[in-house]
């Protein structure tokens, strides 16, 4: 399989197989099923890429999904313009060698167009990011957006349908989901609104790597452990970039760190880890005991249901 | 190796569901840290003196509000042996249409009875919606034996209740009792010490041991068409001819060379190649997603199946009789037209006739003109294509249905194949 410069070498010494092959194959043949349903099913429907590993597996699973043939759906990001360029540099080699159509629509755009308004220049625009997803969604029609979202992530997740509908302010309605009954997913809905799909629903974090070492994938470099300048807050690493400067009386320090979800920069923690490859990771994975989102968002700290809040109000 | 099974767990509101799955997973070494830490601080606002194993699972806002669980919450855990996907079922009569969901997919249902309270009319009716949806293996995990001090008396009582219930109901599923405390830990994850009288296995030994059944007893080679793969590419003319049918083999196995039937229409030819992601297989298995291409340029398209022409052949009907679980809140109306979807097949479907509701309280058969939220019952529906079918106690996939209403889209029942005309 061809790999992009990004790629950080997959061990290949004999020590036992990571993964387990039967549950793999399991969960790749459940994700292909959903990505065909929402090929046959969808007229415009469009896969979410941000280039972090969760819809990296997407794009793998696509490939097995619909190859030899193009996919029949666009990528899409929404960029706040707060990503880390690594990661940005990968989504658009990525895209490429693959040959497929990337649409990029930025926050930057609806702020200047007025439809997001910020508080103060540096707030965290990750929840603004539905904005623009909405504007999007409008701009070209699409009736079914695909996302890398798993039930292991979050309580809110944990209960979300694997079609999921959204109404035309691209609201959830926990109270009242559609049953969704065997694999029968039904994507039929009301105009104007559309359905997110969530095809690897199923997977845990450890599936994601443990697919991500089965497959080679390439994943942006700062997935793997590197030495970067952080602040300790609380619990917490922050990373020092431009946008996130220490505050007053931070002591900034070099720490070895990696990336465990690679979102808006505002609002991303690394963790402590010395992982340089994705073996290396597994383990570290099946050993921790700080779950994904706990560990790196600083964004959810703030009330116990906040996933929830935002996806009510369209986030992914 | 190890496989996935995936259960649910079901029973009447307060049987003590939340904390039971609070309770697998805590004892299993699958809760995190910070998560506990959470549920920690949740349950000291609440000012409860110990952690609230429920609020594990209960996630949305009105649930944590009202203190029940209202959608199927799905959580994974794996021990050495297996991994898990449970589902979470709400116990509220309202919310039956989540248990449903749930149930579809579930292999194993622990369903839940309260020791003091006994079989009630939920217990029953989840029973039934079990029974409904083919799920093979039943745990009747009776709970809060803490609260009757571990006395074996009301556990037997419980047992021999569900037994008589079993027998007018004639659930086929194979039937285990556990004593259980969730709340203590008692015959969940470890045995504890409070119940030496009782001597079969702890629930997770039972989770562990029963055989999983991801094809059901169907065996021969059903492929319902998904997607057809027309590639076109003008800077490529090697794919110019191209034409790969996409899905997912339900049951059985194919390889390339075998003579296969497409139906409805009953066409023949055989297997040329069957592809991945544009590698090729030799061959391909129950549960595999695959590409097959076939031998002649036949009319194929999604909702058709392929099938080996050396194996029995599923039926083509336009007329069934089905169980139907009505999910909508407003009634089934005969004089209307609605969706059917079963495999990847859509055809349109009136009810032509309810033949009885299944009265949960009394367990008997009663004569109704439409079937309301929640209802089970027997109808005739007559299509407007064929479709291929089997019954559902023989195969999982070909024989389950959902109706939609062509006006919003929204899923309004779940269907399993008896017969055909």
């Amino acid at each position: 399989m061809s790999e992009t410069t990004m790629t950080r070498t997959h061990q290949t010494a004999t020590e036992p197989q990571l993964w387990d092959d039967e549950t793999l194959d399991w969960l790749e043949a459940e994700a292909i099923y959903i990505l065909r349903e929402v090929a046959a099913q969808f007229q415009r429907p469009a896969l979410l890429f941000s280039g972090g590993k969760d819809s990296v597996c997407l794009l793998r699973l696509a490939e097995k999904a619909f190859r030899p043939a193009r996919f029949p759906f666009p990528l899409v990001h929404i960029d706040t313009g707060h990503n880390y360029p690594e990661v940005i540099a990968f989504r658009d080699a990525r895209a490429e060698e693959l040959g497929e159509r990337l649409i990029v629509r930025s926050v930057e755009d609806s702020i200047r167009r007025g439809t997001v308004r910020l508080a103060h220049p540096l707030e965290s625009r990750n929840r603004h990011q539905s904005v623009t997803l909405l504007e999007a969604i409008e701009e070209f029609g699409f009736d079914c957006l695909i996302g890398g979202a798993r039930r292991d992530e979050e309580k809110a997740r944990a209960k979300e349908r694997v079609f999921s509908l959204r109404d035309e302010f691209g609201q959830w309605d926990p109270k009242a989901q559609r049953p969704e009954l065997w694999n029968l997913y039904n994507g039929h809905t009301r105009p104007g609104w559309h359905v997110r799909a969530f095809p690897i629903s199923n997977w845990t974090e450890l599936d994601v790597w443990r697919y991500i070492a089965r497959e080679r994938l390439a994943l942006p470099s700062i997935y793997f452990a590197h030495e970067r300048p952080c602040v300790r807050r609380g619990r917490l690493l922050a990373p020092v970039t431009p946008l996130t400067p220490p505050k007053e009386g931070e002591v900034v320090e070099p720490v070895w760190v990696r990336f465990r979800t690679v979102g808006d920069m505002t609002c991303t923690a690394p963790v402590e880890s010395r992982a340089t490859t994705v073996e290396a990771i597994i383990r570290e994975t099946a050993e921790t005991m700080i779950s994904e989102r706990g560990a790196t968002r600083l964004d959810d700290q703030t009330h116990e249901a906040s996933m929830e809040q935002r996806k009510r109000e369209g986030y992914f | 190796m190890s496989d996935v099974l995936r259960f649910m767990t079901c029973g009447s509101v307060d049987d003590g569901k939340s904390t039971l799955i609070g309770r697998l997973l805590y004892d299993t070494r699958a809760v995190l840290v910070d998560t506990l830490e959470g549920v920690r601080h949740a349950s000291e606002r609440r000012g409860l003196s110990r952690i609230d194993l429920s609020l594990l699972t209960d996630g949305l806002i009105a649930e944590r509000e009202q203190g029940i669980t209202i959608d199927v919450a799905y959580r994974y855990f794996s021990t050495g042996r297996r991994n898990f996907i449970i589902a979470d079922a709400p116990g509220h009569e309202q919310y039956t249409r989540n248990m449903v969901t749930a149930a579809s997919t579930a292999e194993l249902a622990v369903l839940m009875v309260d020791v003091r309270q006994g079989l009630t009319t939920q217990t029953r009716r989840h029973a039934l919606l079990c029974e409904l949806m083919g799920i093979p293996h039943l745990v009747i995990a009776v709970n809060k034996m803490d609260l009757v001090g571990y006395d074996p008396e009301p556990f037997a009582a419980v047992q021999a209740a569900f037994e008589t219930f079993a027998a007018q109901a004639q659930l086929r599923a194979d039937r285990r009792y556990l004593p259980i405390s969730a709340l203590e830990g008692e015959m969940v994850v470890e045995r504890g010490e409070r119940m030496p009288w009782y001597q079969g296995p702890t629930l997770l030994e039972v989770l562990e041991s029963v055989p999983s059944a991801h094809t059901g007893k169907a065996e021969s080679f059903r492929f319902p068409v998904q997607w057809v793969c027309r590639p076109q590419a003008a800077d490529d003319p090697t794919l110019h001819d191209y034409r790969g049918y996409a899905g997912m083999v339900t049951s059985g196995s194919v390889a390339v060379g075998d003579a296969v039937t497409v139906l409805p229409a009953g066409l023949t030819t055989t297997v040329q190649a069957i592809e991945l992601g544009g590698q090729p297989l030799t061959a391909a298995r129950a549960g595999q997603s695959v590409m097959l291409r076939l031998q002649d340029d036949l009319d194929v398209s999604r909702g058709d199946m392929i099938v080996r022409s050396d194996e029995p052949m599923p039926a083509v009907t336009r007329a069934l009789v089905a169980d139907l679980a009505w999910l909508a809140n407003g009634p089934l109306d005969p004089r209307r037209v609605y969706g059917l979807r079963q495999t990847t097949r859509e055809v349109k479907a009136k009810i032509e006739a309810i033949a009885y509701r299944w009265d949960v309280a009394t367990m008997r058969r009663a004569d109704v003109d439409t079937l309301t939220a929640n209802d089970i019952g027997r109808v005739r529906v007559k299509l407007s294509a064929p479709i291929v079918a089997e019954r559902y106690e023989e195969d999982r996939a070909l024989g389950a249905f959902i109706l939609f209403d062509p006006a919003t889209g929204d899923t309004v029942a779940g269907g399993v194949i008896r017969e055909w005309a």
